[in-house]
């Protein structure tokens, strides 16, 4: 019988322990995941994705569980030269792969943002936009940001993947952001992710400064007639009808769009109320969950503290800022067309976030005219934005993807 | 000439703005067509409900205005539709940070601009 010394005893524990195995860089991850986690939880900021992305983020950052037979997340097995190749090998993620490894299936696949879109379709009333088509109009130029984000990515020498992904930021829309990304850049997933939640969340400090300076308070208090009453009909034939021209259209836009469409049929065609509630609820909060831990992980110390990350960062906020004005002008332009009938501050609700763009132009109609209601006719341009969004991503994947 | 570029270029600022210009051009062309789209299809769609409305017997206009379910007791509803009368109500409570179950409505009337 061998000898078991207590000091041998503890030094295999600690030569296994992450201690350890840990690198500088990683602490500096997990108090980057600590901060979102302050920023999702005490200051809500998007907090049902955040959340989860930042708990990936920690998880997949901790020392210890960075090595091939911990790792709950293998990034060179997606990213990693052979992977680029060969492709991914998917066998040998489900018999070998982490937790982690496995719920990114969903993502690389694009399934976790289609599913969510059919929930978001699903949530959404297209009413005020059916009342008000020129809302379109609206919702097509507070994608603007999206394209000047694309000019200055280039001129920052990004390749012509990862600037389409950094500009698709601008669109205002997660899903769409991680859709066109794990498919151009999924290296830089999480840093685009993060930037894309992170920004949603901030519309309320971004955008009234915007727009207060491109509008006279004169425009701000301009009340907006009542929107007509849009039928049942009406309701049920705009996403098929949608879903055919946008496809033939584009085609590339068939699974962000079809999906979207898809979920909007289920709850207005009357027929399949529990479909519609399993899509708002159950299914949403379950790819909720796997979407936003999964993405997380992918922001891993080595390709997230990198110079390419506060590049994003910056870019993101600066599509945020051209989306909001896109959408301003030509809400100011609709006001000069129509002799005062548009009150501009609605453009500001084209960039997605549905509803919180809509709201922060309503708030910030109602500072100005305290008798002003514009959420209904904000509403119109903000679901008009995704499905710009997911027009211009449908764009860039046609140009991009290989 | 971008479609036959390889992976990983990088493109000039010119290609850029030609990209944005194109991709930016499309989304508004898109967005155009549905608009129009919209317009066709509530055009057809009242069309048709006229249509319809016009084989059906006129009903007798009633004097009494239309009562719709309150949240405590019945509401009387002049020129105002069940669902503008429920975002009304919703708007109100929210602004009064009041449940809705604790506000009573006697009614709602639509003030049309001969009516001020």
């Amino acid at each position: 019988m061998s000898d078991i010394s207590i000091v041998e005893i503890l030094k295999n524990l600690w030569s296994g322990s992450g201690f350890s195995l840990g690198e500088p860089l990683q602490i500096v991850m997990i108090v980057i995941a600590c901060g979102l986690l302050f920023l999702g939880i005490a200051k809500k900021f998007e907090p049902l994705l955040l959340v989860g992305i930042a708990f990936g983020m920690l998880l997949t950052n901790l020392p210890g569980l960075n090595t091939e037979a911990n790792a709950l997340f293998h990034s060179a097995w997606w990213t990693g030269e052979e992977a680029v190749a060969n492709g991914v090998d998917y066998l040998n993620i489900l018999q070998h792969g982490g937790l982690l490894d496995v719920l990114y299936i969903g993502v690389k696949t694009g399934l976790y943002p289609c599913l969510i879109f059919i929930g978001v379709g699903a949530m959404t009333d297209f009413g005020p936009m059916l009342a008000n088509p020129k809302s379109l109009i609206l919702g097509a130029a507070a994608q603007l940001g999206i394209y000047m984000a694309l000019i200055l990515a280039i001129t920052f020498g990004f390749t012509g993947e990862i600037a389409a992904s950094v500009a698709i930021i601008g669109g205002a829309d997660g899903p769409t952001a991680i859709f066109v990304t794990k498919t151009l850049a999924p290296e830089k997933l999480g840093a685009i992710a993060i930037a894309a939640y992170s920004y949603m969340a901030l519309i309320p400090l971004i955008q009234p400064p915007i727009m207060r300076a491109l509008t006279t308070k004169k425009e701000r208090m301009i009340k907006m007639e009542q929107l007509r009453t849009v039928s049942k009909a009406e309701k049920i034939i705009f996403p098929i009808a949608v879903t055919i021209i946008t496809a033939i259209l584009l085609p590339s836009v068939a699974p962000l769009l079809g999906c979207l469409m898809f979920g909007n049929l289920l709850k207005e065609c009357g027929v399949t109320e529990r479909l519609s509630d399993t899509a708002q609820n159950a299914l949403m909060n379950i790819v909720t969950l796997f979407l936003g831990i999964s993405v997380g992980a992918t922001a891993i110390y080595s390709n997230f503290l990198t110079p390419d990350t506060s590049k994003i960062v910056g870019l993101g906020l600066l599509a945020f800022c051209f989306s909001t004005a896109g959408g301003v002008l030509m809400g100011k332009f609709m006001c000069w067309i129509t002799k005062g009938k548009v009150n501009p501050l609605i453009g500001a609700a084209g960039v997605s976030a549905v509803p919180m763009a809509a709201r922060v132009a309503h708030n910030e109609g109602k500072k100005w005219n305290p008798d002003n209601y514009l959420l209904m006719h904000a509403m119109g341009p903000n679901v008009a934005g995704v499905i710009g969004s997911a027009v211009a991503a449908g764009f860039l994947l046609a140009i991009f993807a290989h | 000439m971008l479609f036959l570029l390889g992976e990983g270029t990088k493109f000039t600022v010119p290609q850029g703005l030609l990209l944005a210009l194109v991709g930016f051009v499309l989304v508004l062309v898109v967005l155009a067509v549905l608009m129009g789209f919209i317009y066709l299809l509530s055009y057809v769609v009242r069309l048709f409900e006229k249509k319809g409305k016009g084989e059906e017997t006129a009903a007798p206009a009633s004097a009494e205005p239309a009562l719709a379910p309150g949240s405590s007791g019945d509401i009387k509803l002049y020129n105002v539709d069940d669902r503008t009368a429920a975002m009304v109500m919703a708007i109100i409570a929210d602004e009064l940070q009041t449940p809705l179950n604790e506000l009573r409505f006697i009614s709602i009337k639509e003030v049309t601009e001969e009516g001020k």
